[in-house]
């Protein structure tokens, strides 16, 4: 168990920290469905790290990480949690109308270093570091890490609650909601850094159902000043729309870089 | 003295309140399927900014227990997320159970619910049809208000629907 664990914590750690390519590891959290009605929803909820899109064949995500999030900003116990080889599901009960976050944070730290010739990895957490880098270690090479994985689920009316920005490291401000969106119409977000408009960085989004397809066929815009970015949806399905950047305003002491990423999971409905 | 006499009618009089009446029948076709269950209905007015100037109608099962019925609303997509999202079921004079196949029909009149009084513009009817285990289709009928001249409209759904039809009666 320790050992699955911390092989995740590696696949994550790469997932994270490697700059996007359309064939490297993507995170990922989808929902069974992202617009609800009636009295009593629920959706059930998949959580994996992979090649395709949404076929979990990698690594599952872990659960420890999940949180769920009402649309009043308070916190809402995944329900039926299960980890499997491959992915990680659960259940979420919308026993509120409004909107709900579920999102996987991976905050941490990243470290290469060599050790009697030997190139080595390591992930783990700020408290962790001091400890875990031998002191004999050559080329250490530190960076930190803030990415937050998501996505958005309305039941009724759609509410922006869940939006308010923690102010850290990326993260998305609506400008459509994104549990409205349709095909052929443009919809438009605002990407923050550290709760400011993050301008200049680009931003991707490719449709799910990549095995049956022979090219990613990925869409990409570039946010502006006020951190805006907009795409029109090609057609209806399951997107996932990712962001990364790096910086050097780090929070943990030896470390000389930070690597931020932001991916979301968006369902775009037929017309 | 009669000429003067009209004058006198048309300013001090105010004019006859007869509202223009909205005619709308709407066919939901017979289908040999092995699952068959009727299918939610909505037909709504929209604005030339697709918002809702006004909801006509919503079928659906509002015989099952608990508002469960409710759960699939949410299939008829258009007009959920346009308004249905925002109205809590169910609504007097709108809403109301599903219809079996055949042609049924909707009398409405302006300055009254549920059509109210649409200021002049551009207008679309737009119907939405969604059947469990079934498919889904969207019609709409552009019209300018008020009409000027009265001119039947008609649009042929595929699958889901079938003849729709606008008259505005001035």
């Amino acid at each position: 168990m320790k050992m699955i664990h911390a092989v995740t914590a590696l696949a994550l750690a790469i997932a994270c920290a490697l700059p996007q390519a359309a064939d490297a590891h993507k995170m990922w959290i989808v929902p069974s469905a992202t617009v609800l009605s009636g009295d009593d929803a629920w959706v059930t909820v998949d959580a994996a790290i992979s090649n395709d899109l949404y076929y979990p064949d990698h690594f599952p995500a872990p659960m420890d990480r999940i949180e769920v999030t009402a649309p009043d900003g308070a916190a809402v116990a995944p329900e039926n949690a299960a980890t499997g080889k491959f992915r990680s599901t659960f259940d979420v009960h919308l026993s509120r109308p409004g909107t709900y976050r579920i999102a996987l944070r991976n905050d941490g730290v990243f470290a290469t270093y060599t050790l009697a010739g030997e190139k080595k990895r390591w992930r783990g957490t700020a408290g962790e570091l001091a400890t875990a880098i031998p002191a004999a270690a050559t080329e250490v090479k530190v960076s930190e890490s803030v990415s937050r994985v998501e996505s958005f689920v309305t039941a009724g009316a759609t509410t922006h609650g869940v939006f308010k920005p923690t102010n850290r490291g990326l993260e998305l401000a609506p400008v459509t909601h994104p549990n409205d969106l349709a095909s052929g119409e443009k919809a438009t977000f605002r990407l923050l850094l550290d709760g400011k408009p993050a301008s200049g960085i680009k931003m991707t989004a490719i449709a799910g159902a990549t095995r049956y397809r022979d090219a990613a066929g990925e869409l990409s815009a570039t946010t502006a000043a006020d951190g805006s970015f907009s795409f029109t949806w090609p057609a209806a399905g399951m997107y996932w729309m990712s962001a990364s950047a790096e910086d050097n305003k780090v929070s943990v002491k030896p470390a000389t870089e930070r690597r931020l990423a932001y991916t979301a999971t968006l369902e775009v409905l037929p017309q | 003295m009669h000429k003067w006499l009209v004058v006198f009618i048309a300013i001090v009089l105010p004019w006859p309140a007869l509202a223009t009446q909205l005619a709308i029948s709407v066919a939901i076709p017979p289908l040999k399927v092995a699952e068959y269950h009727r299918p939610y209905v909505a037909a709504w007015i929209e604005d030339k900014d697709h918002t809702v100037a006004a909801n006509l109608a919503v079928w659906y099962d509002v015989r099952k227990a608990d508002n469960e019925g409710t759960k699939w609303l949410k299939d008829l997509r258009q007009w959920w997320r346009r308004s249905g999202r925002d109205t809590p079921m169910p609504v007097d004079g709108v809403s109301g159970a599903t219809r079996p196949a055949g042609q049924h029909r909707l009398n409405l009149a302006s300055g009254s619910p549920p059509l109210g009084n649409l200021p002049p513009g551009r207008y679309e009817l737009v119907v939405e049809a969604a059947r469990e285990v079934g498919g889904r289709e969207v019609l709409r009928l552009p019209f300018a208000w008020p009409v000027d001249p009265r001119t039947p409209l008609s649009v042929h759904g595929k699958d889901e629907l079938g003849l729709v039809t606008l008259d505005i009666i001035p």
